[in-house]
């Protein structure tokens, strides 16, 4: 691991709507190939740090910044953030008629790297990454999320991150939702990013189901807009077994 | 993303906004207005036979009878008095590209029609202003008996009577004001006749352009699929902008015969100054099959509902059908069928789309008569509005005689939602390409139906520019 961090965010203070902050001064500071977890009860900001970091212009940044890869991106488009290495694995991924999973993966592969696609290469590792995530070869040719159960989005989430190989992603509440394989087949995906791509992850959760077989280097807990406590990786633990009570 | 800083731009009609000069050597034109002496002349310039002349003329008084339609778009500024109905190249309709005149021709090349029909088609015909200019049919098409020429050409052969028997039977004069205009002015247009059992195997085409500034188009189209026949048939239509009011008022007239099929595909993309009120209908025998793909993407105002009437039992209909709305348009369209066989069907379904201050309305009806027991209709129609300041409106009519029908309908009205263009912003796609990808994904089950070279073109059509400070 680096010394040199892949994300900083600095006293970064968000609102909707020019309306009270819904984030307060977070801090945060990520190294390439770290595992961060972001916990914290219902309503605390959680998603909002999630789709501020990836630029939602639904929400602004009233105060702080945000430094990617030695650039400052706290106000460029999400376009732009993908492009730099970023991605966020959707709560509520959109449905999108009229275009399949296959071919919008491809799409996205080729406006990140603006290089033409290799159909054959891509269709193989297609093929592997749906089967790692026991996804039927037949998603591949459905219209993106349309018809999908809350799992199949899940995985089709975090398919996309496998084809995309991000320097960064954030994963909000990814085992939201589902049964408890389709937890561990998700995570199995998750731990293939962590290790084989060395990818550094922020895993924004409420359970810790999805954490059991993924190593974790920092917790965070966000109460109410604020991180209020940073641990380690036993931090999970605790939380599992107590809650948040101490936290509140 | 919010809708005052990105604004979709408008549909690239440069390609088809190039204009030949009308000069008065090779073009003669028929003093604007509508008296009984102009309709003469038009029917002293198509020679006429006798009938016919009676025809116009008598449809001229309906003309001068019948109320414009109160109920949809406004055409008020749709003035007769301005409209030529008549304008025609001094040259004749010919057999081979090489001899039509050098400017039409290179109209038609940079439209890529003659492109078209080496590539992939069975005939084509193409329309400058009020006359055919050119036609054409394969020689193992023609073999086959298809026959497929210019109406005029048809009215002198031995398929006059034939002609006489179905033209403007299917869509009287007394239809509407526009069909009586069509009938006292009418000109140009296609014939196809398909023998009985006869599959054309490739389509047919028919190209319209209607050149001329404050001109009007009246084409008539007849096509009869005879019984067990197949045939495909292909329309495309295009004009330069001008800045008077242009009028397109066509008529379509499809005879289906029992177990046949017959597939009517257009594609419009018409200048923005033109009046598009445009009359099609189908009647299908028994067991026949009439599928309408159709885009609506020009006009400043269409009315546009092509009608199928479920005549034999068994008979089937689909309606496949888009229409674009931009800046300054309000297209009024949709389909319509009757049911009057036993068992049979019909599925319409509808995507509209506008942006810009355009207005889509979808409008339909479905009447299932006494006679059409177990009847089966679907209706679905979506809308997608790309801005706050354009409108979608949907009004389905329905009515059902029948108390075993099974009839469906589901209507969509949607905004281009800020969400899923973050959603595809977050995967690196830029935003205009994230919201042409949700347009062009919204408009798929259309440009799928399409044939390739029209899919491109409504692709090209559907091609979004952004303009905006991103």
């Amino acid at each position: 691991m680096s010394d040199q961090s892949l994300l900083t965010v600095k006293d970064l203070s968000v609102s909707i709507d020019n309306e009270l902050p819904i984030l307060n001064k977070i801090n945060l500071d990520i190294k390439p190939g770290e595992t961060h977890v972001l916990m914290g009860p219902n309503g605390a900001g959680k998603s909002t740090l999630g789709f501020t970091l990836m630029g939602n212009p639904h929400y602004q940044v009233t105060e702080g910044n945000i430094m990617f890869d030695g650039e400052d991106i706290t106000h460029i488009s999400a376009d732009k953030r993908a492009k730099a290495g970023m991605f966020l694995s959707f709560q509520n991924p959109y449905e999108v008629p009229g275009i399949s999973l296959s071919s919008f993966i491809r799409n996205a592969y080729h406006a990140q790297t603006g290089a033409p696609v290799k159909l054959m290469a891509f269709q193989k590792s297609l093929k592997a990454a749906m089967e790692l995530l026991s996804m039927d070869e037949s998603y591949a040719d459905r219209d993106l999320n349309v018809g999908f159960s809350g799992g199949e989005k899940k995985k089709a989430e975090i398919l996309q991150l496998l084809m995309l190989n991000p320097k960064f992603a954030i994963l909000d509440e990814t085992d939201s939702g589902l049964d408890v394989d389709a937890v561990r087949t998700v995570s199995k995906g998750i731990e293939e990013y962590q290790k084989k791509k060395d990818g550094a992850l922020l895993i924004i959760t409420h359970s810790t189901k999805i954490l059991e077989s993924l190593h974790v280097d920092y917790t965070h807990v966000l109460v109410k807009g604020s991180i209020v406590h940073t641990g380690d990786g036993t931090l999970v633990d605790e939380i599992n077994e107590h809650g948040f009570e101490r936290f509140v | 993303m919010s809708d005052n800083k990105q604004v979709v731009a408008d549909i690239d009609h440069s390609m088809y906004d190039f204009k030949d000069v009308e000069n008065e050597r090779d073009f003669y034109r028929l003093q604007e207005g509508l008296t009984e002496e102009t309709v003469l002349k038009v029917s002293e310039e198509k020679n006429d036979p006798e009938w016919m002349r009676d025809f116009r003329l008598k449809c001229l008084k309906l003309y001068n009878d019948i109320k414009i339609p109160d109920w949809g778009p406004s055409i008020e500024g749709l003035d007769m008095d301005k409209i030529s109905s008549y304008v025609r190249h001094k040259s004749d309709m010919k057999g081979s590209w090489e001899e039509v005149p050098e400017d039409i021709k290179n109209t038609f090349e940079r439209l890529g029609i003659p492109q078209a029909e080496r590539e992939s088609l069975a005939g084509v015909g193409a329309q400058y202003d009020s006359e055919l200019v050119y036609h054409n049919v394969k020689d193992e098409v023609a073999a086959q008996g298809v026959i497929y020429t210019d109406l005029e050409s048809a009215l002198r052969s031995e398929y006059a009577d034939m002609i006489k028997e179905h033209f403007m039977k299917l869509v009287p004069p007394t239809d509407h004001k526009f069909a009586a205009l069509h009938g006292a002015v009418w000109s140009g247009g296609s014939f196809v006749y398909v023998p009985k059992g006869v599959k054309v195997e490739i389509p047919l085409q028919s190209y319209f352009r209607l050149n001329a500034a404050g001109a009007g188009q009246f084409e008539h189209t007849l096509i009869i699929v005879d019984e067990g026949a197949d045939l495909h048939f292909i329309e495309g239509c295009s004009a330069p902008k001008y800045n008077v009011a242009n009028l397109h008022a066509g008529c379509v007239e499809l005879f289906v015969g029992k177990n046949a099929r017959l597939r009517y595909s257009t594609i419009e993309n018409w200048s923005k100054n033109m009046y598009n009120l445009n009359t099609k209908r189908a009647i299908v025998e028994e067991n026949g099959r009439m599928e309408w793909v159709s885009g609506s993407f020009g006009s400043h105002t269409s009315y546009l509902y092509p009608m199928t009437i479920l005549k034999g039992d068994n008979s089937q209909m689909e309606f496949t059908g888009i229409t674009f709305a931009g800046k300054g348009q309000n297209l009024d369209t949709g389909a319509k069928v009757v049911h009057q066989g036993k068992h049979t069907s019909s599925v319409i379904s509808t995507k509209s789309i506008s942006k810009d201050g355009g207005i889509g309305t979808y409008r339909s009806s479905v009447v299932i008569q006494k006679s059409a027991k177990k009847a089966k209709a679907s209706v679905s129609c979506d809308s997608l509005m790309l801005d706050s300041i354009s409108r979608a409106d949907t009004i389905p009519g329905m009515d059902i005689r029948t108390n075993d029908a099974d009839v469906g309908h589901e209507a969509k009205i949607g905004r281009i939602s800020d969400e899923a263009v973050f959603y595809l912003m977050s995967r690196g796609i830029s935003e205009e390409d994230a919201k042409a990808m949700i347009v062009s994904g919204f408009a798929n089950p259309v440009s799928k139906e399409l044939p390739l070279e029209y899919a491109v073109e409504m692709n090209n059509l559907i091609k979004l520019e952004m303009s905006g400070n991103m």
